[in-house]
């Protein structure tokens, strides 16, 4: 069986809370490049420039691209044939613990929702796990603003209200937010499993690129018809106006109960930061 | 053509401007988000003296990323501002005529603003690498134990912002997005 130290999944957390936060991924980079050449609304134009400009300030600089440095969520794929040795979860805020610290990140974490005091640190991280076959662990860090996490809305529909209201549903949500977290935003949906399934489909969704499209056919089609209402709705670039309201709409689905249609809205920002790294 | 902010902003100067205007600030503003406003007016409730002078000044909401050695500040863009909206009208009423934010504001922050005179301006949000550039000098004026949140003094040079919500009420959320989908149908 093959061993892998915690202090290595450390280093690595460490690193990519740093990395995640500096540095956005190409594919978020890529559709802001590509809604700037769609957008007919001058004023609409001028904004996605400033946010390019700056993402390339941070890139340059290694500054963090937004101040929200957010919470860390961290998903781990730790393959079945790997003994960790040491204490896992500690290892991975210890990694949080020295990137924040060390990256001049924010510290944006209380420790209680009610008593409200910082814990300095910006632990604990959301440590998500899985399990898989192999000999890897996987991980990836993304780092969750609370602007666009505040706009997120979970909804118990009736099978009855089938696919129609699950779009509206969708599309309702990201209209009710309108200018609150930063749009061109990135909608992150979770449709099916439990109450507490579809909100972590919906987290999930978020992390997969921007040009990768849901591998069924019905879902490719049902991400481009919602990308297509909430472009329609106008709101725009920082809700002044425009055709640029989202970058994707991301869709994972899970079967669920014969009496439940469970759909969960995980809205980002258009600094939808995530990095990943395989031991 | 941008409008050329000086702080202090008076509620006279405040008035004269209009929802969509581009505008560059300089001089002094304050940083306050959600906890040290709830300190703010737990202080008025009491009818204790404020750590910064309110009449005439302008808030940004911002909690900033540290400074790195040799920067003024970290990376510093706006907050969502309805968080705010429990302690505004308090500020807005004592002389504060400018709040930097992004997002929505309730019905009785622009009521205050109307009735007192005030203007809230967005800055980009997720902007912070771009809008720090602007920062020449940050300094902790209350609330250290606050650290992110502690109230900040700010020297900026061309702060850009635009007003959202003037002291009449009319709203560039509203307008802006009407105005693009009218000219959809053209």
């Amino acid at each position: 069986m093959r061993e892998i130290a915690a202090q290595q999944i450390t280093d690595t957390v460490r690193r990519l809370c740093v990395q995640a936060n500096c540095h956005l991924p190409r594919d978020v980079r890529e559709r802001i490049a590509a809604s700037h050449a769609g957008e007919p609304w001058p004023q609409a134009r001028e904004i996605l420039e400033r946010i390019m400009e700056n993402y390339d300030i941070a890139d340059r600089g290694d500054k963090p691209v937004c101040q929200d440095t957010g919470m860390a969520c961290v998903f781990l794929k730790v393959g079945q044939e790997v003994h960790i040795t040491g204490d896992v979860a500690e290892a991975v805020h210890e990694g949080v613990r020295q990137g924040y610290s060390q990256g001049y990140l924010r510290k944006s974490v209380v420790g209680d929702p009610l008593n409200r005091v910082n814990t300095g640190d910006n632990t604990p991280a959301m440590i998500y796990y899985d399990l898989a076959p192999g000999d890897q662990v996987e991980i990836t860090v993304a780092p969750k603003g609370f602007g666009s996490e505040n706009m997120s809305q979970i909804r118990m529909l009736r099978p009855s209200d089938g696919v129609e209201g699950v779009k509206d549903f969708v599309v309702k949500v990201v209209e009710e937010a309108g200018a609150n977290p930063c749009p061109p935003i990135v909608v992150g949906v979770g449709i099916g499993g439990t109450f507490d399934k579809a909100a972590y489909l919906a987290k999930k969704a978020l992390m997969r690129p921007l040009d990768q499209r849901h591998p069924q056919p019905f879902y490719q089609d049902l991400e481009a018809e919602l990308l297509e209402r909430i472009n329609a709705l106008g709101i725009g670039p920082q809700g002044f106006g425009g055709r640029t309201t989202a970058l994707a709409v991301n869709i994972e689905t899970c079967p669920t109960h014969i009496a439940g249609l469970p759909v969960a809205v995980n809205i980002n920002c258009h600094v939808t930061r995530h990095q990943t790294e395989v031991l | 053509m941008a409008i050329t902010i000086h702080t202090p902003l008076t509620r006279e100067q405040a008035r004269c401007l209009r929802a969509g205007d581009s505008c560059l600030i300089s001089g002094v503003i304050y940083t306050a988000r959600d906890a040290a406003h709830k300190r703010l007016c737990e202080l008025v409730a009491q009818g204790k003296e404020l750590p910064l002078e309110v009449r005439d000044a302008t808030i940004y909401y911002v909690g900033p990323t540290p400074a790195k050695p040799g920067e003024a500040i970290g990376s510093a863009g706006p907050t969502t501002s309805y968080r705010m909206d429990a302690y505004s009208p308090t500020l807005i009423a004592l002389g504060e005529t400018g709040m930097i934010g992004k997002g929505k504001r309730g019905p009785e922050v622009v009521a205050a603003m109307k009735e007192h005179g005030a203007v809230y301006f967005g800055a980009i949000g997720g902007c912070g690498a771009l809008l720090s550039q602007c920062v020449k000098k940050a300094e902790i004026v209350a609330y250290e134990d606050l650290g992110a949140e502690a109230i900040r003094r700010l020297e900026v040079e061309n702060f850009p912002v635009v007003v959202i919500i003037d002291s009449e009420g009319n709203n560039l959320y509203e307008a802006g997005r009407a105005a693009y989908l009218e000219s959809l149908g053209e």
